[in-house]
C-alpha cells in the first residue's frame, strides 16, 4: 500500500502519487490496486512484460483513460484528471508508445497541437511556432530541418524527436515517456539518456516505460515491478541486480531488497 | 540564424529539372497545375468540338462563361464544407436533401408567413433577409444534429445522412404537401443571379482590383513574417508570378463576365423603366459578377482562412491525421465533429438560398442527386476519402472541373443518359490518377 517506503526521499511529499489505482476493459483487470509514486527530479522505471499494465497505469495519469477506483495526488493534493487537458494543466506531458502525433501536419502544427500560439487576431501564429519549434528541435536533433514537411515524410527518429519536442516545450514537472528510445538507433538513444539527466537536473519527475532493462538500470533511480495489472515489488536500482529485477518481471518473485507490492508471489 | 539560412539549398537543387525548380521555388503543387490543365482541355476540348460538327465553338464564349460561373456556385460553395467533413474521415449524403428541405421551409416563409403573418408588404426588403437566416438556421440546425448523432451516438456517418438524405427528402415533401413555391420573393431572387442579379462592369471591375490588392498585401505579409523569423524565402521572381497569375485570373473573370451584354429584351424594359432612349447599334450593358458567384467567391476566402489560419481548421486537419492524437493532445473530438457538421449545415443553407432563388422557385425535387455531385467535386479536387488531406480551391476547381463537362455535353447536344456515364467515369479515372500520382511522389 504505502508506496513510498524505501525511496530516498522518506518524509517528503511526492510529485504524483497514484494510489490503489484499478481499471478494468470488459471484465479483465488491466490495472488492479496499483500504487506508484514519484519524486522531483527522480527517475522511475516501470517495467513487466506486455500486457502487464504499466501503459495503462501511465494513460490514467495521462488522462487518456478513466480509472475506475483510486486516488491520484499532485505534491500531496488530490488531484481530478478525466481527460489529457486536465493532466497538462497539472503539468503532466506524456510521449506515448505510438508517438500520437498527426501525421499529416508538420512538426511545428504537432508541437502547438491543442495549444497554439496565436495572433493578435485570434488567427494562428504559423511563423512564431516554427520559431519555437526550431528553437526546441535545435537542442534536441540539431541536424532537423524538415519543418515544412507533414511529420509522415520523417524517419522514426527524427519524429521520435518531435513527440520529445513536443513533451518539453511547455514546462512539464512530470513527465511520461513510454518507450521513447523504441524507434531510436544507439547514437538517438544515447541522446535522450542525457536528455533525461538533464530534465532530472531541472528536478522534474519523469515515469520511465521501457521493456529494455539495460536502459532502466542506467538512467532510473528506482523500479517498479508490474505482473498481471499488479505491482510485484519497488526496488532501488543500486540495491538489486539486473537478475533479480528480471525475476521480478518474469516469475513475480520479489528479492530480499525490494518492497514487496500485492501481485508478489512467493 | 545561419543556421536556418542552408536549409534552403536542397542537396538535390543541381540536379533537378527547369520545371521541378520552378514549381519547387513558387511552391505551386504538381497537382494544382494538373487541375488547371484538365480544366483548358474540357473547355478548348468541347469549343473545338462545337466548331467541327455543330459548325459553332459554344463553349469559349462570354455567355457561356458566365452561365458556367453561376451554374458552379450553389455546388462549389457545398464543396467546401465537404471537404472538411472527409477530412475529418466523415461523409454527408444529406446535403441534397438538406438543401431541399431548407429550400421548401424558406420559400414557405417568405411567400406565405412573411406576408401573411407578419404582415409585410409584397417584396418589402425585410423578407429576403429574413428569408436567409431562416434557410442559415434551419440547415446550420439539421447539420448539428446530424453531427450529434455522429459524435454522441458514435453512429457512422455514412449511415445518419444516409438516412438524413431519405428524412429530409421526404419532410421537403411535407412541407408543402408537394406543392411548388413559385415565384419567390424578388429581392430574394437576385441572389441567383441573371441580369439583374448582377453588380454590372464598373463593381465588377472595383472588385477585381479589391481581390488583386488583397492578394499582394497577402503575399507581401506572409513574406515579412518569414523574414521576421529568418526562415528561408521563396525567391522574389516566384513571388511577381504568383501575384501576377492570381492577379490575371481574377482581372480575367471580370472581363469576360462583363462582356457578356444583358439580352435586348431586358435592356429595353430597363430603358423604359429608366427613361432611356437606346441608342442606334443598341445598348451595351455587361452582366458583371452574378451575385451567386460572389457569393461562391466570398465562401472560398472564408472558409481557406478558416482552413488555414484559425484553430478549428488545424483541429480539423489533425483530427483527420491522426483522431487519437487529438483527443490525447487535449482537442474535443466530438464538439468538433458537430462543429463540422454544422458548418456544413451552414453552407448548404447558403446553397439553399442560393439554388431557390435562380430557379424562383422552391420545389420538393430541388438539390437532388446535389450530395454525388459535390462528393465527386472534392473529391477530384483532390480530398482523400482516407482523411487528412484537401484544400478548399481544390474542391472549388473541381465543382468547375463537373460543371464544366455537364454543361459542355449539354452545348454539344450529348443525350442526358450519355452525359451520366460521362461523369460517372470522369469521377472514377480522377481518383485514379490522383491514386497514382500520391504514389509516384512518395
Amino acid at each position: 500500500m504505502n508506496a513510498n517506503i524505501g525511496n530516498p526521499h522518506n518524509g517528503a511529499t511526492p510529485l504524483v502519487e497514484m494510489r490503489d489505482i484499478s481499471i478494468a476493459f470488459g471484465g479483465i483487470k488491466a490495472v488492479d490496486h496499483a500504487s506508484v509514486d514519484l519524486f522531483p527530479g527522480e527517475v522511475v522505471g516501470l517495467l513487466g512484460h506486455n500486457g502487464a499494465g504499466k501503459s495503462t497505469l501511465i494513460k490514467i495519469l495521462s488522462g487518456a483513460y478513466p480509472r475506475d477506483a483510486g486516488q491520484i495526488l499532485i505534491n500531496g493534493e488530490e488531484a481530478q484528471i478525466g481527460n489529457p487537458r486536465d493532466a497538462k494543466a497539472y503539468g503532466i506531458e506524456t510521449i506515448y508508445q505510438t508517438l500520437a502525433l498527426a501525421d499529416n501536419v508538420d512538426a511545428a502544427a504537432n508541437l502547438f497541437l491543442g495549444r497554439e500560439l496565436l495572433t493578435g487576431w485570434g488567427t494562428l501564429d504559423d511563423a512564431a511556432m516554427e520559431a519555437e519549434a526550431r528553437k526546441v528541435m535545435g537542442r534536441l536533433n540539431p541536424n532537423f530541418r524538415r519543418f515544412k514537411e507533414p511529420v509522415k515524410a520523417l524517419s522514426g527518429g527524427q519524429r521520435q524527436s518531435v513527440a520529445i519536442a513536443r513533451a518539453i516545450l511547455f514546462n512539464a514537472r512530470i513527465l511520461i515517456m513510454d518507450e521513447p528510445t523504441a524507434a531510436l538507433g544507439p547514437h538517438e538513444t544515447a541522446q535522450v539518456g542525457e536528455l533525461i539527466k538533464e530534465l532530472k537536473k531541472d528536478g522534474i519527475g519523469i515515469f520511465l516505460i521501457s521493456h529494455d532493462i539495460h536502459d532502466v538500470f542506467d538512467l532510473a533511480d528506482r523500479v517498479a515491478v508490474m505482473k498481471n495489472g499488479q505491482v510485484v515489488g519497488y526496488a532501488k536500482t543500486t540495491e538489486v541486480t539486473k537478475d533479480e529485477v528480471l525475476g521480478m518481471i518474469i516469475l513475480g518473485k520479489c528479492p530480499p531488497n525490494a518492497i514487496r507490492g500485492p501481485g508478489a508471489i512467493d | 540564424m545561419t543556421q536556418t539560412q542552408t536549409a534552403v539549398t536542397h542537396p538535390t537543387q543541381e540536379r533537378e529539372g527547369p520545371i521541378t525548380a520552378f514549381l519547387r521555388a513558387t511552391e505551386i503543387d504538381a497537382r494544382m497545375l494538373g487541375m488547371f490543365g484538365a480544366l483548358i482541355l474540357i473547355w478548348v476540348g468541347f469549343h473545338v468540338y462545337g466548331m467541327i460538327f455543330n459548325g459553332n465553338g459554344a463553349f469559349l464564349t462570354y455567355r457561356n462563361l458566365w452561365n458556367l460561373s453561376v451554374q458552379t456556385a450553389s455546388i462549389a460553395v457545398m464543396a467546401t464544407g465537404m471537404v472538411l467533413i472527409i477530412v475529418t474521415r466523415h461523409i454527408d449524403l444529406s446535403v441534397g436533401s438538406v438543401l431541399g428541405v431548407t429550400a421548401m421551409i424558406t420559400g414557405a416563409a417568405q411567400v406565405w408567413i412573411f406576408p401573411k403573418v407578419l404582415g409585410l408588404g409584397l417584396g418589402h426588403p425585410l423578407i429576403w433577409i429574413l428569408a436567409v437566416i431562416v434557410a442559415l438556421v434551419v440547415a446550420t440546425a439539421i447539420g448539428a444534429f446530424q453531427g450529434m448523432l455522429v459524435a454522441y451516438l458514435e453512429i457512422p456517418s455514412f449511415i445518419v445522412t444516409l438516412g438524413g438524405m431519405l428524412v429530409w427528402r421526404g419532410a421537403a415533401w411535407w412541407v408543402t404537401r408537394g406543392e411548388t413555391i413559385s415565384p419567390v420573393d424578388p429581392n430574394f431572387a437576385l441572389i441567383g443571379g441573371g441580369p439583374y442579379g448582377s453588380i454590372g462592369a464598373t463593381a465588377s471591375w472595383i472588385v477585381a482590383v479589391v481581390v488583386c490588392v488583397l492578394v499582394v498585401l497577402s503575399l507581401s505579409s506572409s513574406r515579412k513574417q518569414r523574414k521576421r523569423f529568418g526562415f528561408p524565402l521563396r525567391p522574389v521572381w516566384a513571388e511577381v508570378f504568383i501575384g501576377v497569375v492570381a492577379s490575371g485570373l481574377v482581372l480575367g473573370a471580370a472581363y469576360v463576365a462583363n462582356n457578356y451584354p444583358w439580352p435586348l429584351g431586358i435592356v429595353k424594359q430597363y430603358a423604359a423603366a429608366h427613361n432611356l432612349t437606346i441608342p442606334e447599334g443598341g445598348l451595351f450593358i455587361g452582366h458583371g459578377f452574378a451575385i451567386p458567384v460572389l457569393i461562391a467567391g466570398a465562401v472560398l476566402i472564408v472558409m481557406t482562412f478558416i482552413a488555414n489560419r484559425t484553430r478549428f481548421g488545424r483541429y480539423v486537419f489533425a483530427i483527420g491525421g491522426n483522431p487519437e492524437a487529438a483527443e490525447l493532445a487535449g482537442i474535443n473530438t466530438k464538439r468538433m465533429t458537430v462543429m463540422v457538421f454544422a458548418l456544413m449545415g451552414t453552407l448548404v443553407g447558403i446553397s439553399a438560398v442560393i439554388a431557390s432563388a435562380r430557379l424562383n422557385s422552391a420545389t420538393a425535387d430541388l438539390g437532388k442527386i446535389d450530395e454525388l455531385y459535390v462528393i465527386a467535386a472534392a473529391v477530384i479536387g483532390g480530398t482523400s476519402l482516407a482523411g487528412g488531406s484537401g484544400t478548399i480551391w481544390g474542391a472549388v476547381l473541381g465543382a468547375l472541373v463537373m460543371q464544366s463537362l455537364q454543361s459542355g455535353m449539354v452545348l454539344i447536344g450529348f443525350e442526358a443518359s450519355m452525359q451520366q456515364m460521362v461523369v460517372g467515369g470522369v469521377l472514377v479515372i480522377a481518383v485514379w490518377l490522383d491514386t497514382v500520382y500520391r504514389r509516384r511522389i512518395k
